[in-house]
């Protein structure tokens, strides 16, 4: 295998690290607020329950959203060319995705800092744009990356609106979206005990139709329009074992071995976009040589040889460092194991 | 405004936004870890609640230096696409390293450090934080290793067939010596943020405490705090103009425009004057009027000698570049640089004074009421922020009109305009997330600022008292957590 092909798995492997890990981070985030509603009971109940929610990713999710910044240097060191024409061009769902991140990030530094509502409406608001836009907004680009772009003889993007938003690209972002909704749902299940779990199976046992529908239809059209012979073998995977973790949550136990089933959904959806492309980057709609592949887009073989010794020796170290995190944390939480709020009032008493 | 110059500001004001709260973080995650480290050794509660207390000003921080860091890494491809794709070879790999090294580092370990408190062992948990340390210094390592590829580009050729610059030497690029005086010299600023910021917070809370409650924690927490404060502002001072010195006499050799113009020096003399306050209209070497010299200064500051020493001025070197490089006009903007130049050095007199004062007051046991020194602790915290802006602003501005400034004596192919690297956008886009990224930071800071001061206010909380021992996990499934969001 050249080192332009192990580039292509490596950056393929970061941003499927990026989705494995972020995707429940923003189903939690997406679904803070609903927790937050579907209790009945006091406003304090109601907090509890969404900052037991909110905690299920407390440890974790800004070390989760390192596999997108590293993905994108990645790109950048591995084909400039590629990180060039992809983020001048997606310039607008970008820009949004980078605010929704902005007012994620704060959003739940900040968020209790202060022991006000008003103060916490404001950034769970930060947490559910900064987790809804990029939700929606990466399907939409990794279905633009499969899709292609006009891209003219002289390798600049001629892309206007209408190339970046379609029927099939918007078909992706709320398949990505309606996924991670319900990945994130599966996750609180099973980080969770009492009475946030139940809501999570019951928010995973709402998003089940959408996300079958919608997750389906975008890899069959995927399949059909852009596939490979062998990418068939992901796509029925994905189906499968999104069936399977539907039924799972449906049957009301089993929350971990649904984990490990979305899981695979989303590693096989991933492997299928990316599959889709290869040797592609970025195709032109306008003429078939015009696009960006990983031989025309490569940084020099010393560049891909130095950062493949720095990836294959480092990514194992960060592997393992991570899932010890995750072994660290590994108990479930309850609303009532929640501590009491420590920010401080809006005003000085 | 075209799509450059709009460009240009984008990353001028995100960058600058960034860099507010880097150096905080960059010398506090160290300060920090030295409270626990004392904590953990002596078993001293003080250090213990101030650990706590400093820590919850670091974590707010940190939010916002995660929050303005992440544009940066998209906003090469988004607004500076041909550059991206001129240096990606190169530039690329050290911020890949920067991933891949420093931020997973800081960002799993930070969410272990904020969280770990009860659960895990107390020396683990020590060994986080200083691994958080770590992390925030080597980021600052490879991006600045990065940045100075583009002031003095090394292990680097250019490809005539593709167009673009290859990396040949990787050990070169990461051993620029503009790298790896620039990076001591950021960092040591960083520290001297952070000394003045820990002494600054902790001499006005000493000040208070001592006159309303009594001088209890003055005695313990307070007055040791504004001590290692101010013995750390006092090293970085030190260690600022010995690395600032030597990226001086650097830069003359590698970018001579760059220091001609910081002292407003327009035509080649031996033995010029340093120049400490001018008139004109600065963009225009005609208009420039020196009004207070000093004699020996610049030739020191360039070669370590008193005489003998000839330095090019800017209107030498234009004519020079256009000769080398075709037409164009090759000057900085003399005023930016001449007066950023200035404040970034001036700025340093306010905490380096404030460190000396407080080490008389608090000599001996003394704890310091008077209400004057409180303000002026405070007054310090903003000055080494303002110089670490303004020497930065000194750096990018010095290099205009390149992106990739051509090194005197490497490949002179490997050069790019600012014009040539900006991406093909209508001016309107570009402005668009350039309003967006504005107000939206604005707000941020503006949040920030009053989270900050309502936490230093407040000082340390009675709830932050010395913690029980670590529990284990314990054998039923339910997790207490000690902290949480």
């Amino acid at each position: 295998m050249g080192l332009q092909e192990l580039w292509f798995f490596l950056i393929a492997a970061l941003f499927l690290g990026f989705l494995l890990l972020e995707g429940f981070d923003f189903g939690v985030g997406m679904l803070m607020i609903p927790f937050g509603i579907a209790g009945k009971g006091e406003p304090e109940q109601r907090e509890r329950r969404r900052r037991a929610a909110l905690n299920t990713i407390g440890p974790v999710w800004d070390a989760n959203e390192v596999w997108l910044i590293t993905a994108g240097a990645a790109m950048f060191a591995a084909f400039p060319v590629w990180y060039a024409t992809v983020f001048s061009s997606l310039y607008l769902p970008l820009l949004a995705i980078l605010v929704g991140m902005i007012l994620r990030i704060v959003g739940i530094e900040w968020r209790g800092k202060i022991d006000d509502p008003r103060w916490r409406r404001w950034a769970d608001i930060g947490i559910a744009a900064g987790s809804w836009l990029p939700a929606i907004l990466w399907g939409v680009a990794f279905a633009v990356l499969v899709q292609g772009l006009p891209i003219d003889a002289d390798g600049r993007s001629q892309a206007t609106l209408t190339d970046v938003v379609s029927v099939y690209t918007l078909l992706g972002g709320l398949a990505t979206a309606s996924l991670f909704a319900f990945y994130g749902a599966v996750f609180v299940a099973l980080k969770t005990s009492g009475p946030v779990r139940e809501d999570a199976f019951r928010f995973a046992r709402i998003l089940s139709a959408p996300v079958v529908v919608l997750a389906g239809g975008f890899g069959l059209w995927t399949q059909f329009a852009h596939g490979k012979t062998w990418t068939w073998v992901p796509l029925a995977v994905a189906v499968l074992a999104l069936l399977r973790a539907v039924a799972l949550m449906w049957r009301g136990d089993g929350e971990g071995r649904a984990f490990v089933a979305t899981m695979v959904v989303v590693a096989a959806v991933a492997v299928l976009l990316f599959g889709s492309m290869y040797p592609n980057l970025l195709p032109s709609t306008l003429n078939p040589d015009w696009g960006v592949t990983i031989y025309n887009g490569s940084s020099t073989p010393y560049t891909l040889k130095i950062m493949s010794w720095a990836s294959l020796t480092l990514l194992p170290l960060v592997i393992g460092y991570q899932a010890w995190t995750y072994w660290v944390f590994r108990k479930r939480i309850t609303a009532e194991a929640i501590p009491a709020s420590i920010g401080l009032p809006r005003h000085q008493p | 405004m075209d799509a450059l110059d709009v460009s240009r500001w984008q990353f001028g004001i995100t960058t600058v936004y960034h860099f507010i709260f880097v150096p905080l973080t960059i010398g506090l995650a160290p300060l920090i870890a030295v409270m626990q480290t004392v904590w953990h050794v002596t078993g001293n509660a003080a250090w213990y609640r101030l650990t706590r207390f400093f820590g919850k000003l670091f974590l707010i921080n940190f939010a916002i230096g995660v929050a303005t860091g992440i544009v940066q890494e998209f906003q090469f491809g988004m607004n500076w696409s041909e550059y991206s794709k001129f240096v990606g070879d190169i530039f690329g790999a050290p911020l890949a390293f920067e991933g891949l090294i420093a931020f997973f580092f800081e960002s799993t370990f930070i969410g272990l450090w904020i969280f770990g408190w009860n659960r895990l062992p107390r020396a683990l948990h020590l060994v986080c934080i200083w691994i958080v340390a770590f992390g925030v210094n080597a980021s600052a390592f490879f991006i600045i290793a990065a940045n100075s590829f583009m002031q003095h580009p090394v292990g680097a050729k250019f490809n005539p067939e593709t167009g673009r610059a290859e990396l040949t030497d990787f050990v070169a690029l990461l051993t620029n010596n503009t790298a790896i005086w620039a990076f001591l010299h950021a960092v040591t600023g960083a520290f001297l943020t952070a000394g003045a910021f820990v002494a600054g917070v902790s001499a006005w809370l000493m000040v208070r405490s001592k006159r309303t409650t009594g001088p209890a924690d003055s005695i313990t927490m307070y007055r040791p705090a504004a001590m290692l404060g101010s013995v750390v502002a006092l090293v970085a001072a030190g260690g600022l103009f010995f690395t600032g010195d030597i990226q001086g006499k650097l830069m003359f050799v590698q970018q001579p425009m760059k220091m001609a113009s910081a002292e407003s020096l327009c035509h080649t003399e031996t033995d010029p004057m340093f120049s400490v306050l001018t008139v004109g209209t600065h963009n225009n070497c005609d208009s420039v009027t020196h009004l207070i010299e000093v004699p020996y200064v610049l030739p020191f500051l360039a070669e370590s000698r008193f005489d003998g020493v000839t330095l090019q001025g800017v209107q030498d070197l234009q004519e020079q570049y256009q000769d080398k490089f075709g037409p164009g006009d090759y000057r900085p903007n003399l005023f930016v640089t001449y007066w950023a130049f200035r404040a970034m050095i001036g700025l340093l007199a306010v905490p380096v004074l404030f460190a000396l004062v407080t080490l008389w007051l608090t000599r001996r046991g003394r704890i310091p009421d008077q209400r004057w020194y409180g303000r002026f602790g405070i007054l310090t915290i903003p000055a080494p922020f303002l110089a670490n802006s303004a020497g930065w602003v000194f750096t990018e501005m010095g290099r205009q009109p390149w992106v990739v400034v051509p090194n005197p004596t490497g490949d002179q192919m490997v050069r790019m305009t600012v014009q040539d690297g900006v991406s093909g956008h209508s001016a309107g886009l570009v402005l668009f997330s350039l309003a967006t990224f504005t107000l939206l930071y604005g707000a941020l800071a503006v949040v920030w600022f009053w989270l900050m001061r309502r936490y230093v206010v407040e000082g340390p909380q009675d709830h932050d008292s010395e913690p029980a021992p670590p529990t284990p996990p314990s054998s039923d499934d339910v997790a207490p957590l000690s902290f949480a969001y």
